[in-house]
């Protein structure tokens, strides 16, 4: 049959035209995605002209943020979204460091599976599960232990001090921080691991030769050969607790200001636009909280751009390692 | 001490704190899974699943949020799916090698990682502001966006992984490349495209921001897809952070409800996957 059909002219054409238009379909979904990237960010241009060209600059550097007078400013969101990201990258880089030595280098490798993947679920939590889990567990917690011994033991150091002072709210910058730490761990200790297994064992094996404890291994061998793809994971963590919203909008206590303490409640960026856009009356406050969303987009990009490159330097290497 | 004792002791004390690490990480998991069965369970019943979302003060259940959350996910995925399968498709057979492709994948790992509430910004410029109110349809297409790049990772990776040998031969035979896509790459790869579906499935029926303002939330029954949607974030969202105490109780319910969805999708991808793998080793 097939012998027959494959020499019928009428055939092949019907054949031709089929791979033509599958060619096509997947052409225009792979075209799509670009598209996609681009839509989001025309929309975002469009939607936030009305706010930059009424504030101009002045959104950027102003923190007043209030819809009676319609007066908006960003530097309260923008300076919450980046120290609770910083805060989460303190914290969450060490541990993530160190389950990524201890998946590669470590474990038994009956264990290895089993602790990857309950890791990797705490990645499949929904960020809603951990907004609630942060504001009914954690931040008591924090307000009930943690938070009296920061302040009494780092309040009256000078410089630093400040950050550790007023009232032990429970919710507020570091809890945000805290809950973003523990939702990028397992982003950034997969990374890890992945790019720790791409130093070739003959580096490794080497170096055992010369006399070196595992430590030595780790530190002089693995981390130099997969420093690019560190970076980048972290990077990409970065990129995660950067746009997070629901956890930090349960956490964070919604106060348009900013605080000379870590300690005390207020907002990003994320949580702005989460908390005010379904109810914001008034083309300049829904222009205001898109302005918003630009700059998140602006930054997370910039951000996400650098750690894929960055990744993929390490990608690139790992073809031709020695 | 010797300078080999140091060596010794710092190995051992790194060697420590890593498993420390370790155990922070699995103590968190055990910690917000515990949580969520002590404070979810309770609100476990048949009536969680026949009734509406009730008023602060009666009782009521989730019905109307997951079904509105089931058929947003349902949507999304039959739009989102499709169009990422074929992406992939597009990337691992056709475009291998074209610049465009580089581009598309690198584009394609931004959008993976992009912030979700900047989806839920953008449908709403799209959708709600054209429709002029918010819609259970634009709740899917949002969700749609957020698995198109999912699908098309997996799609792409799973494809690379049949081997050369099958495609050569399926084109010796004269097939053209959509046949040998479809009769024969396809099939090699079916189980991994469809663990990729599931991941994409996971990773949206539990989002929320995207949300907030193309569905909104529904206090009633409603399968109008032109009209807002509940469905099960929001509602726990809504519900978590009232003061009413039977609100609450549901919130936790939703909560432990939607999470052990997830966790089973995720856990059973990557059994398929695994299983995968075992067999194309031999």
């Amino acid at each position: 049959m097939n012998t027959v059909a494959a020499i019928d002219p009428r055939h092949a054409a019907g054949q031709r035209l089929r791979e033509r238009a599958f060619r096509a379909a997947t052409f225009v979904a792979a075209v799509l995605v670009l598209l996609l990237l681009g839509g989001v960010a025309l929309s975002l241009l469009i939607g936030s002209w009305p706010a930059f060209s009424h504030f101009k600059l002045s959104f950027l550097t102003r923190e007043v943020w209030n819809p009676v007078t319609d007066q908006y400013g960003a530097l309260a969101p923008v300076y919450g979204t980046l120290v609770t990201s910083l805060l989460a990258l303190l914290l969450a880089v060490p541990v993530s460091f160190g389950i990524a030595i201890f998946l590669t280098e470590l474990a038994p490798v009956w264990l290895k599976r089993p602790v990857g993947v309950a890791i990797e679920l705490l990645a499949a939590v929904p960020s809603i599960i951990y907004g609630i889990w942060g504001l009914f567990v954690l931040a008591p917690v924090l307000q009930r232990h943690v938070q009296p011994w920061l302040i009494d033991t780092l309040g009256p150091l000078p410089l630093v001090g400040r950050l550790f002072q007023g009232p032990p709210f429970g919710i507020g910058i570091l809890t945000a921080g805290f809950v973003l730490a523990v939702m990028v761990i397992p982003f950034i200790s997969a990374v890890m691991r992945d790019v720790f297994e791409t130093v070739p064992d003959v580096l490794k094996e080497s170096r055992y030769a010369l006399g070196a404890t595992t430590w030595e291994v780790i530190w002089q061998v693995v981390v130099p050969y997969a420093r690019s793809g560190i970076i980048g994971g972290i990077m990409l963590g970065l990129g995660r607790a950067l746009g997070e919203t629901m956890a930090v909008t349960f956490v964070i206590g919604n106060a348009h200001r900013i605080g000379s303490s870590l300690l005390a409640p207020g907002t990003t960026i994320s949580a702005s636009i989460a908390n005010e856009f379904a109810e914001a009356v008034g083309d300049l406050y829904t222009s205001a909280l898109i302005a918003l969303g630009a700059l998140l987009f602006l930054i997370t990009f910039s951000v996400i751009a650098v750690a894929r490159l960055m990744l993929l330097r390490l990608a690139r290497k790992a073809l031709s390692p020695l | 001490m010797s300078r080999r004792a140091v060596r010794k002791v710092t190995n051992l004390v790194a060697l420590a704190l890593s498993g420390l690490a370790t155990a922070i990480g699995l103590f968190f998991l055990g910690a917000i899974l515990w949580t969520l069965l002590r404070n979810g369970l309770a609100g476990m019943s048949w009536q969680l699943f026949t009734a509406m979302t009730p008023p602060p003060a009666g009782s009521g259940g989730l019905l109307n949020a997951i079904y509105g959350s089931a058929a947003m996910t349902v949507i999304g995925i039959l739009i989102g799916g499709p169009i990422g399968m074929l992406a992939g498709t597009f990337l691992a057979e056709y475009g291998r090698a074209a610049r465009l492709s580089t581009l598309i994948r690198f584009v394609n790992d931004v959008l993976l990682s992009a912030p979700s509430i900047i989806v839920g910004l953008f449908v709403y410029e799209l959708l709600v502001v054209r429709m002029g109110h918010f819609s259970a349809i634009a709740g899917a297409v949002a969700l749609a966006i957020i698995a198109i790049p999912v699908t098309v990772r997996t799609t792409e990776d799973m494809l690379n992984l049949v081997p050369q040998g099958m495609k050569d031969a399926s084109t010796a035979m004269g097939a053209y490349h959509w046949r040998t896509i479809t009769s024969v790459i396809y099939p090699a790869a079916r189980s991994g495209i469809v663990t990729g579906l599931l991941l994409a499935v996971a990773r949206i029926s539990g989002e929320t921001a995207p949300l907030l303002f193309t569905a909104l939330n529904n206090q009633f029954w409603s399968s109008n897809l032109a009209a807002p949607m509940a469905n099960l974030p929001v509602v726990i969202f809504q519900f978590a952070l009232s003061p009413y105490p039977n609100w609450q109780r549901l919130a936790w319910s939703g909560a432990l409800l939607i999470t052990l969805s997830i966790l089973v999708l995720s856990i059973s991808a990557r059994v398929v996957v695994s299983s995968l793998n075992n067999g194309g080793r031999r």
